[in-house]
């Protein structure tokens, strides 16, 4: 494979002026022969250049691989070709004007008008009241009917809309329509000063502030040039793993509430609260919010905090034992979990599936192995992959991930952590340069990608959380599955509403 | 069957007694802030450029619990001379100007709205909306059902459809996408209702001001009778301003 594509390192800072500026039909070609070769697509997005609009790309096979090139104002369809690219070259389209021509697919992904003011690829007029205004796909057939759901749902959850097209009980086809939860994130980036950066970050999805905030942080030290000490690197480190624990638990015991068994669904709802609080006794917020500044942590882990979680972590850990033993050992729940909204390992490879969703389809990729960040470099813990593709697999990685969490936890608390907690400073990044930073949140891939202008301004700030990814992976999870099942299936997926609207 | 009663017996009984017992949160917890009067005006000036949610007056002395993010950057920056953050979690308000504070809150219980004490103090239905919420404000209303907070014991709970509601509580900056279906629900509420703002985004936008996709404060478009700040609230403190305000 002859490619121009250059290899980066995760969190590198990279000279714009590196980043290979290919012909379109080289960058499409070249691209369309990495993922053909089992690469995968980290980031493809538009971002506007020095004369002119931008793509670029950063694929993933053993490394980062990363090109660009002019955008054209429309161009064949690199879909058409390999459906990773489906929904980034939808919101190409929306973010850009940038028309993919052939796209099996092109509708709207959050439902707003586009940088440049061109008109709408869509032919929507966003004076007027948009979203929920779309034809949906349709099955045609006297006996076919649709169940709508959503943007307001049952639960005290985010809004989003579904469409089930059934046959009986049976689903055909799931269309999942978002976009109700956008708030502009990425481009409230652009403008904030440097101070709201950690607070944008937080907030890009709650239940992964760490996550997310760790993405921000690991950019800006990139392009900062900014070292981290390693006490604040374990911190860090811990404090992503909790909030792995905290919402894998909350959802294993949504599972079990979701088949009936409702003892693991309140114990799991309780002891996910004791996760939440040890972050709470670390920095003083449930989710984390607060821990992770640009340069290292705010808050110290004393000889006396390592106390007092080791000892919360020493009662909890047999109570979590116990509990998953009983959710995967009664019948009730293994004959619901098994076999029920399987994703196979070629439509997840297809799909670009990651986090426990792909590792439950067979996909062992997981960031904190394969492009390790923080104190993940110097751990060492198996690789998580479940062959069979239902929800099933999907808890039971997660089951499997709560466990060696734990085991990270309590090994990392074991000796003395010093580090010199920071302050908000002046930071200046670095002019006319790029940093991708990517870690492994609790579902998955997570990624941002920060590029600057000539006086070091923030030209593009491109998000992408894990659910990005994975919505298309519950689609496919409800084909020709009971329509019943689909609050089971949901939460074994769990994934990010505003992560994907931004 | 031996496993389950096993289980059941490990994780015991865990519902809090609070209110009737006081609960005490850890020391990094950031309630309800009080700022010191008698610090000099540089430091005050320097706190309010710090403030990443610019939430402080510095000429009054006043922290707006309403863009306040509770990210304790003034407390840190101020050595506590200027603003502390204390581990009261009862920060609930009846009323917008009053989340305007230099420490003290006027007393939720004697802002409520009295027939609302006779309507709902025995049982009250609410209908969560999501409008943009990021997820963690939503998170710690969940809770409130899990058994360490047990809200069903109060009368309170959270039911699926808003015709079954006697008031909606919304979190979330209100997007532009979500503006529509967020009306639609409060008008399938039948009256007399109640509007609930839970968190520093549903109370102000919060981190996302600024934004043109969203709505900076729930009060512009619905009558908001309880604000409740934090991002996200402590549970304790939606379960507090739930019970005070209804009870």
């Amino acid at each position: 494979m002859n490619t121009e594509f250059i290899q980066i390192n995760n969190g590198e800072a990279v000279a714009r002026d590196r980043i290979p500026h290919l012909a379109f039909d080289d960058f499409r070609s070249q691209a369309l022969d990495i993922v053909a070769n089992g690469g995968k697509i980290v980031h493809f997005f538009a971002y506007p250049g020095d004369d002119g609009v931008n793509l670029l790309a950063i694929l993933r096979s053993d490394h980062l691989l990363l090109a660009e090139c002019r955008a054209p104002e429309a161009y064949p369809a690199l879909t058409a070709e390999c459906e990773l690219f489906h929904m980034f070259e939808r919101e190409i389209a929306e973010q850009f004007g940038i028309r993919p021509e052939g796209h099996p697919w092109l509708k709207m992904v959050r439902y707003h008008p586009n940088e440049r003011d061109l008109p709408d690829i869509f032919g929507n007029d966003y004076r007027e009241d948009i979203p929920g205004n779309y034809d949906y796909y349709t099955v045609e057939g006297e006996e076919i009917h649709e169940v709508a759901v959503g943007p307001v749902h049952a639960g005290v959850i985010e809004p989003g809309h579904f469409r089930f097209n059934c046959i009986g009980e049976r689903v055909l086809h799931l269309e999942i329509q978002l976009g109700y939860q956008h708030r502009g994130v990425e481009k409230l980036f652009l403008n904030a000063d440097i101070k709201r950066l950690p607070i944008l970050a937080e907030g890009i999805a709650g239940d992964t502030a760490v996550g997310h905030s760790l993405c921000m942080a690991q950019a800006v030290e990139a392009l900062a040039v900014i070292d981290t000490d390693t006490g604040a690197r374990i911190i860090r480190t811990i404090g992503l793993e909790l909030e792995r624990i905290a919402n894998h638990v909350g959802d294993l015991g949504a599972l079990s509430g979701d088949v009936a068994f409702l003892p693991p669904a309140n114990y799991c709802g309780r002891m996910r609260g004791d996760f939440l609080n040890m972050s709470l006794w670390i920095c003083g917020n449930r989710f984390g919010k607060g821990l992770v500044r640009p340069g290292g942590v705010r808050f110290p882990l004393t000889d006396e905090d390592r106390r007092v979680l080791t000892e919360r972590l020493a009662e909890l850990k047999p109570q979590i034992q116990h509990v998953i033993g009983l959710l995967f050992s009664t019948p009730s729940v293994r004959s619901r979990f098994e076999g029920c909204g399987v994703v196979s390992t070629p439509d997840a490879q297809k799909l670009g599936l990651v986090g426990p969703a792909g590792r439950a389809s067979g996909i062992a990729y997981d960031v904190r192995r394969c492009f390790p960040t923080e104190h993940y470099q110097r751990l060492d813990f198996p690789a998580n992959a479940e062959p069979s593709g239902d929800v099933y697999a999907r808890a039971k990685v997660r089951a499997d991930e709560v466990l060696q969490s734990i085991a990270i936890i309590e090994s990392l608390l074991s000796n003395p952590i010093e580090t010199r907690c920071v302050e908000d400073g002046d930071t200046k990044l670095a002019p006319a340069s790029l940093a991708v930073t990517v870690n492994e949140g609790w579902r998955g891939e997570l990624s941002h990608c920060l590029l600057t202008d000539a006086d070091g301004k923030i030209l593009r700030y491109k998000i992408k959380d894990p659910s990005f990814h994975n919505w298309n992976g519950l689609a496919m999870a409800l084909r020709d599955t009971g329509i019943s099942d689909f609050p089971l299936n949901n939460k074994s997926y769990n994934l990010s509403y505003c992560g994907f609207d931004l | 069957m031996l496993n389950t009663l096993k289980n059941r017996f490990e994780q015991g009984h865990r519902t809090s007694a609070y209110p009737k017992t006081p609960i005490k949160l850890p020391a990094r917890y950031r309630g309800l802030p009080q700022v010191r009067a008698q610090a000099s005006s540089e430091l005050a000036a320097e706190c309010a450029a710090a403030c990443p949610q610019e939430a402080i007056d510095a000429g009054r002395r006043l922290i707006d619990l309403g863009r306040c993010v509770f990210c304790g950057t003034c407390e840190r920056l101020s050595e506590s001379r200027f603003v502390s953050f204390s581990q009261n979690f009862e920060l609930a308000v009846a009323a917008k100007d009053h989340l305007l504070t230099g420490g003290e809150l006027p007393s939720l219980a004697e802002h409520a709205k009295k027939h609302f004490k006779k309507l709902f103090g025995r049982s009250l239905q609410l209908r969560q909306v999501s409008a943009a919420g990021c997820n963690a404000c939503e998170a710690d209303l969940n809770v409130l059902a899990t058994p360490f907070f047990d809200l069903a014991r109060f009368g309170i709970n959270f039911v699926a459809s808003p015709r079954h509601a006697d008031g909606i509580v919304v979190t979330g900056p209100v997007s532009r996408n979500m503006k529509t279906a967020l009306l639609q629900t409060y008008e399938a509420t039948p009256a007399p209702k109640v509007v609930i703002a839970v968190g520093s985004c549903a109370l102000s936008g919060g981190p996302f001001r600024g934004s043109a996709e969203i709505t900076e404060g729930l009060d512009k478009l619905l009558p908001v009778d309880l604000y409740i700040p934090g991002c996200p609230p402590h549970p304790l403190t939606n379960l507090h301003a739930l019970l005070t305000y209804f009870k």
